[in-house]
């Protein structure tokens, strides 16, 4: 058994901040609870007993093809599992996401934890795992099954530990966060849950020391370009539309440079023609604009538009714009506890903390009013290709680090003035 | 319709069954504690670093961690070269090197002789064999096979099948039973034993056993051995025996037609050696130019039956037609 076991000082003594935080809602005898919680170690032993089972969750939940807007089947297993930890409230949705509760001591409280459950990749893509001795290997594994899995074996996880949050676990796998979808689980979770959850942790299969507690403002646009010019295309015309995807990845690359201090301009996808012969009467564009300054992000969309109005004065061509996706700009405090708890739960374990600005379901969170982080749980590689892959012996760390910053969550208590 | 062998249809009827009949596993354990049975799984492994790491995974995790159904997870390896010992025991199975099991008895590499030695390293009433080269693997391939062995103690042997053969508009679905079955084992089996043609995927790798059986089963230590086993339990104790389950599919690597060869080479050796075993074949009796193949409609089995009758003509030289008007 190659699953890791750190050899760590005193824990207990160092792990989290003492009383002295300016923030008002901590409990003064903190450090007295933390005394009574259980040690990393214990926790670690306690996983490694349960290593195979964690392990087969994220194979069978890496298994099954779970394309944005697709996610029915994925569901359908962390239902399963949800249903064996006897949750409460267990139940799907309109737009696809699952979620139940595991209720608290109390309950007078919900933190939500989420992993989002579409991948990349569509349905007859090969799917099969292949499993190492040190890592597994196969699509979509660090984005995100092993974030589904871990999400699955929450329950299992906290009963193995002898952990009993005080508040309601609010568990929830969402559907469609890749492109199109533009976090719709999430946000209509968000918009249609009775009650708002007190705080809540993402779950992303990599890289471990991932903290992402801000999010970016970014707009994703499309753009389509088509000839007007129905007959023969004869002289410059035999160039189709591709002058003008040129003109404006010409203007794109322009600002980029002009803006390279504020935000960021990424061209995603040029698509146009298909042979050697015949110029392409239509041709798309795909960009994304994103930053911290939201309406920085916006004078730029505006611009670029106006760009391709321009373009459109020639008569020759015909766009339409489309808008596919939008963030707003938000962010935790940094001294914020949910933050806090999370650097110190990665110094405890000896993790590299790396802040990562994120536009995933974080974002739609904040934007909610929900104090949120995003938490990676393992160390992984080639991500978004057929050969991605995760290794197996960092996945402890990564649980151990979700469960100390669920019970920090859970050290609030309501009523104190936030 | 007299060719169709009612005692094939009553035990199709029967003894055939859908993984999907079993999936309730806390019945199961059930059954499991009430005959006071243990179950072991043995998966034989040469070179299946690939698969093996998965396989052990899932079938500990469902199997023996969450629904206590199998007792122990051994592997039985003839010596792999690359790190399918280093896999399979990094997730808990227990790994054996077949030399080094009975070793007074000398080591000869291939599958069946882990087989074999397994039995005797095993400790299971119930030993279920699982090839290591299956990608899809689920918990389906175990419960699917042990489970008839824990309703019905008179069945001593559970055979996988995949794939059924479904009927098309142009006859039986030519994959029922993989190339070497359909091409070599069944026209045998159709010939010398045409009960056991009832056996959907006779050289499947996944069957589940009875110790008491096994025991008294000799081993061709190759590619013979499933062929083998299945005439030499016919002959003691008739097709009541044997139970087989549909799993569903099975995802492999594909072999190529010159392995395939080998392996029809293996099995024609050892079925000679049983028919000379038993006396049969010293003559083609009454019967064996029928051709039997199945397809299913729903969960029942039809017996396709073809009268294949191989004619001979003489030599041209002995009809006086031809010497009178080619001297």
């Amino acid at each position: 058994m190659v699953w890791k076991r750190k050899e760590l000082s005193d824990f207990d003594k160092n792990r989290f901040p003492s009383t002295s935080s300016s923030l008002p809602w901590r409990v003064p005898f903190l450090a007295e609870i933390l005394s009574t919680l259980p040690s990393i170690e214990s926790l670690q032993n306690a996983l490694s007993e349960l290593r195979e089972r964690i392990l087969a969750n994220v194979v069978m939940a890496g298994e099954i093809p779970s394309p944005t807007g697709e996610e029915t089947a994925l569901a359908r297993y962390v239902e399963d599992r949800f249903r064996e930890a006897n949750l409460d409230r267990i139940g799907g949705d309109e737009v696809g996401n699952i979620a139940g509760i595991l209720p608290g001591e109390k309950g007078d409280r919900q933190i939500l934890v989420a992993a989002h459950l579409d991948k990349i990749w569509p349905v007859n893509d090969e799917h099969t795992v292949a499993v190492g001795v040190r890592k597994m290997t196969g699509r979509g594994l660090a984005d995100n099954s092993l974030g589904v899995a871990i999400l699955a074996s929450l329950p299992m996880i906290l009963e193995a530990t002898g952990i009993k949050l005080n508040a309601d676990l609010v568990l929830v796998g969402t559907s469609q966060s890749f492109g199109r979808g533009d976090l719709r689980g999430m946000r209509f979770f968000l918009a249609h849950c009775p009650e708002k959850p007190e705080a809540a942790v993402c779950l992303e299969g990599i890289q471990l020391g991932r903290l992402s507690y801000q999010s970016l403002g970014m707009s994703r646009v499309e753009v389509i370009f088509s000839r007007k010019h129905q007959g023969e295309l004869q002289g410059a015309a035999t160039l189709g539309v591709t002058p003008f995807l040129a003109a404006l990845i010409r203007q794109i690359e322009a600002i980029a440079d002009r803006e390279r201090d504020h935000l960021t301009l990424l061209l995603g996808s040029v698509e146009a023609g298909a042979s050697y012969s015949e110029p392409p009467r239509t041709g798309s564009l795909r960009f994304e604009v994103r930053g911290v300054d939201r309406d920085r992000i916006a004078a730029v969309e505006a611009e670029l538009v106006s760009y391709i109005r321009s373009l459109e004065q020639s008569r020759e061509v015909s766009a339409t714009i489309e808008s596919i996706a939008t963030r707003e700009v938000g962010s935790l405090e940094e001294k914020h506890p949910l933050v806090v708890a999370s650097k110190k739960a990665m110094q405890a374990l000896g993790i590299e903390t790396r802040l990562e600005p994120s536009i995933s379901e974080l974002s739609a969170l904040l934007d909610a009013g929900v104090p949120a982080v995003t938490l990676g749980l393992g160390r992984g590689e080639n991500r978004h290709t057929p050969e991605e892959s995760i290794f197996l012996e960092e996945i402890t760390d990564g649980i151990v680090q979700l469960l100390l910053v669920l019970q920090e969550a859970d050290l609030e208590t309501k009523g104190v003035e936030r | 319709m007299s060719d169709v062998d009612t005692s094939i249809a009553d035990w199709l009827d029967t003894n055939t069954y859908h993984h999907g009949q079993f999936w309730d596993l806390k019945q199961l354990l059930e059954a499991k504690a009430k005959s006071g049975r243990t179950i072991s799984l043995c998966i034989p492994t040469l070179n299946e670093e690939k698969t093996i790491g998965k396989e052990i995974i899932l079938l500990k995790s469902e199997l023996m961690d969450r629904y206590p159904l199998i007792d122990e997870i051994a592997v039985v390896d003839s010596g792999s070269t690359d790190r399918t010992l280093e896999v399979a025991a990094s997730y808990g199975a227990d790994v054996y090197l077949s030399a080094e099991i009975l070793p007074e008895m000398g080591f000869r590499p291939g599958k069946g002789e882990n087989l074999w030695k397994a039995i005797y390293q095993l400790k299971g009433d119930i030993i279920c064999n699982v090839d290591a080269d299956i990608k899809n693997i689920h918990p389906r391939f175990v419960y699917g096979l042990v489970a008839p062995l824990l309703y019905r103690p008179e069945i001593q042997y559970v055979k996988a099948f995949y794939d059924r053969p479904l009927a098309f508009s142009e006859g039986v679905r030519p994959s029922g039973g993989g190339r070497v079955t359909e091409i070599l084992v069944r026209p045998l089996f159709s010939i010398f034993f045409p009960e056991l043609t009832a056996l959907i995927q006779p050289l499947s790798g996944e069957y589940a056993v009875r110790r008491e059986t096994l025991e008294r089963l000799p081993f061709p230590i190759g590619y013979g051995v499933e062929t083998s086993h299945l005439i030499d339990l016919f002959q003691m104790e008739g097709l009541a025996a044997f139970g087989q389950t549909d799993l569903d599919m099975r995802v492999h690597r594909n072999q190529s037609t010159t392995s395939l060869g080998k392996m029809a080479f293996g099995i024609l050796q050892s079925f000679l050696n049983r028919l000379e075993k038993h006396e049969i074949g010293k003559g083609l009796e009454e019967g064996s130019h029928l051709y039997r193949q199945f397809q299913a409609e729903g969960s029942h089995y039809d017996q396709i039956v073809t009268r294949i009758e191989e004619e001979e003509r003489p030599p041209m030289i002995t009809v006086p037609a031809y010497r009178d008007r080619h001297g």
